[in-house]
């Protein structure tokens, strides 16, 4: 279990993160949401010990990182697959990074047979292309069979092959039982490998949740309805609802309540009614509805 | 011992340190080779042999030392070393062991291969190790490369950056030190508490060729162990300045 409270990191006058509090539950896959710049990166750093926070406090299974004694056998992270020496071969860096935690050096060949990189091992890892690094990255990550993995941004930048592989790859680990928190800020993403979601913006926390209760919540109460009494039907709805033309198709968006009371409405004022469709909205839109509140509150 | 492991691996799984190595020895060497060669059989001095390793070499050294901590920070593989080992004064130290060990068993390589070179191109010089003096002269270079990379790895820890902490230790090393001897009256008094200054001071031989060898005309306060011991407490205090500023900063 991660668990991060109140965690602070300031930057001069910026707050990269601010008073950010989540639990990352274990054996679970928790997804890491916001836009860029939101303070996703900044917060693994601080989970890992590679920053310090401003104030605050994250702690994995009740201890900070540098208190954990070999951390590569509790917690297996990727977030950058360029941090290797590119004229390094993949075997040699995983065989230090074997060493370094007392992992016996014959889990490096598995590993390499996990990620599928057995054959270019003995090559330098600056001549691997994106998705290559990914793989050596989580090779790295998974070096200590941990139980615990941190991914930042892992499809960022891949081909659909890569996407395919990673997040196929996501779904084994969290099969296994093992603890994932993964970053990204793409919500289509997360919502197909994520059962649990930690939304943040501009540094603070805008949501956990479960992935199956955010979307639920961030699709619900949008109703399309057309009939040819529309003008009567809005001034009916406008007392219980939010309601907006949509002139291009000349019907009426409803928000606030749901579909079921606008056809009871509807039928209480003998109005016809041609469609009655609740919408469901695009997830990235509601997402992004979601971090640009947080943005606008944050410039008051 | 895990971690001098940890940072042999690394060290010799990337390609500097073989061709610095490489580069020191030619050089060093070359160097001793060049004037054995073309000074008058039986004239060549054993202070001459070392003016090689003790002068160019050496910045070589320097070079590769610094080299391994900034690369480290070139690439953020110092982040996966953090990673993997959270103590981070304990990752530096074993780095810098591994390193400065490194460095010492070459200077011993180089000097002892000038001395070696000379004696075979100029076989009629006497070039016999008798003396404590001698022996100093000759097996201290090794000290000498030792010391010098803890000082240039914690110049790679400062400055993160290789180009910045190979022109500082250059510069430091090759230009500053020579130069404030420029300065009337005080620069040599100053000259005498410098730490590179001090390391040539130790290697000094005494003798008939006083005057060629470096750090000559610096009236020392210390004895020629002193010597080496002040140039090694500076390098440890800029070590433990650098780990510290390491462990608060972050990675």
């Amino acid at each position: 279990m991660i668990e991060a409270v109140r965690l602070q990191k300031h930057y001069g006058k910026t707050k990269a993160v601010d008073d950010l509090s989540f639990t990352v539950r274990p054996g679970r896959v928790t997804g890491f949401l916001g836009p860029n710049g939101a303070g996703k990166s900044t917060t693994m750093r601080m989970i890992l010990g590679l920053d310090t926070p401003t104030g605050g406090d994250v702690r994995i299974d009740g201890q900070h990182y540098a208190q954990l004694k070999q951390p590569l056998r509790k917690i297996g992270a990727l977030l950058d697959a360029k941090w290797v020496h590119p004229n390094r071969s993949a075997r040699s860096h995983l065989k230090w990074l074997a060493v370094s935690n007392k992992i016996p050096v014959s889990r490096v060949q598995e590993v390499l047979e996990v990620v599928g990189l057995t054959e270019v091992a003995h090559k330098n890892a600056g001549g691997f292309s994106l998705g290559m690094s990914q793989r050596l990255g989580i090779a790295g990550a998974l070096l200590g069979d941990p139980e615990v993995l941190l991914f930042d941004e892992p499809v960022n930048g891949l081909d659909p092959e890569g996407i395919l592989w990673i997040r196929q790859f996501m779904h084994r680990l969290a099969g296994e039982g093992r603890t994932v928190f993964v970053s990204s800020h793409l919500l289509s993403e997360m919502s197909q490998t994520a059962q649990d979601l930690i939304v943040i913006g501009r540094g603070q926390l805008i949501a956990q949740t479960t992935t199956e209760q955010f979307i639920a919540d961030a699709t619900q109460d949008t109703v399309r309805v057309r009939s040819p009494h529309a003008a009567k039907l809005r001034e009916i709805l406008a007392a219980h609802a939010t309601v907006t033309d949509d002139s291009a198709s000349g019907s009426l968006v409803v928000h606030g309540i749901p579909a079921q009371q606008i056809g009871e409405l509807a039928a209480e004022h003998q109005i016809v009614l041609h469609e009655l469709s609740p919408q469901r909205g695009s997830l990235e839109e509601a997402f992004m509805q979601l971090t640009k509140e947080s943005v606008e509150y944050q410039a008051h | 011992m895990t971690l001098l492991a940890v940072e042999r691996i690394k060290l010799f799984s990337t390609r500097s340190p073989y061709w610095c190595s490489a580069l020191a020895l030619v050089l060093g060497v070359g160097l001793t080779a060049i004037i054995a060669g073309t000074t008058d059989n039986g004239q060549v001095s054993l202070g001459v042999t070392q003016f090689g390793s003790s002068q160019l070499a050496l910045s070589v050294v320097l070079v590769m030392a610094a080299l391994a901590v900034t690369t480290e920070y070139r690439f953020s593989t110092i982040r996966a070393t953090f990673l993997a080992v959270p103590n981070r004064t304990s990752a530096l130290v074993a780095k810098t062991v591994v390193v400065a060990f490194i460095a010492a068993l070459l200077g011993e390589i180089i000097a002892f291969g000038s001395v070696g070179i000379a004696k075979v191109l100029s076989p009629a010089s006497d070039l016999a190790i008798n003396t404590s003096g001698e022996w100093r002269h000759v097996a201290g270079v090794g000290l000498l490369y030792g010391i010098g990379a803890i000082i240039a790895i914690a110049v790679g820890i400062l400055v993160r950056q290789t180009a910045g902490a190979v022109a500082i230790l250059l510069v430091w090393n090759m230009l500053l030190e020579g130069l404030i001897g420029i300065i009337p009256k005080v620069g040599v008094k100053i000259q005498a508490w410098l730490p590179f200054m001090n390391a040539n001071h130790f290697l000094q031989l005494g003798g008939d060729n006083m005057a060629e060898q470096a750090g000559a005309g610096v009236d020392f306060k210390l004895s020629q162990w002193g010597s080496l011991g002040y140039f090694a407490g500076i390098a440890v205090a800029l070590l433990v300045v650098a780990l510290i500023v390491a462990k608060r900063r972050d990675a």
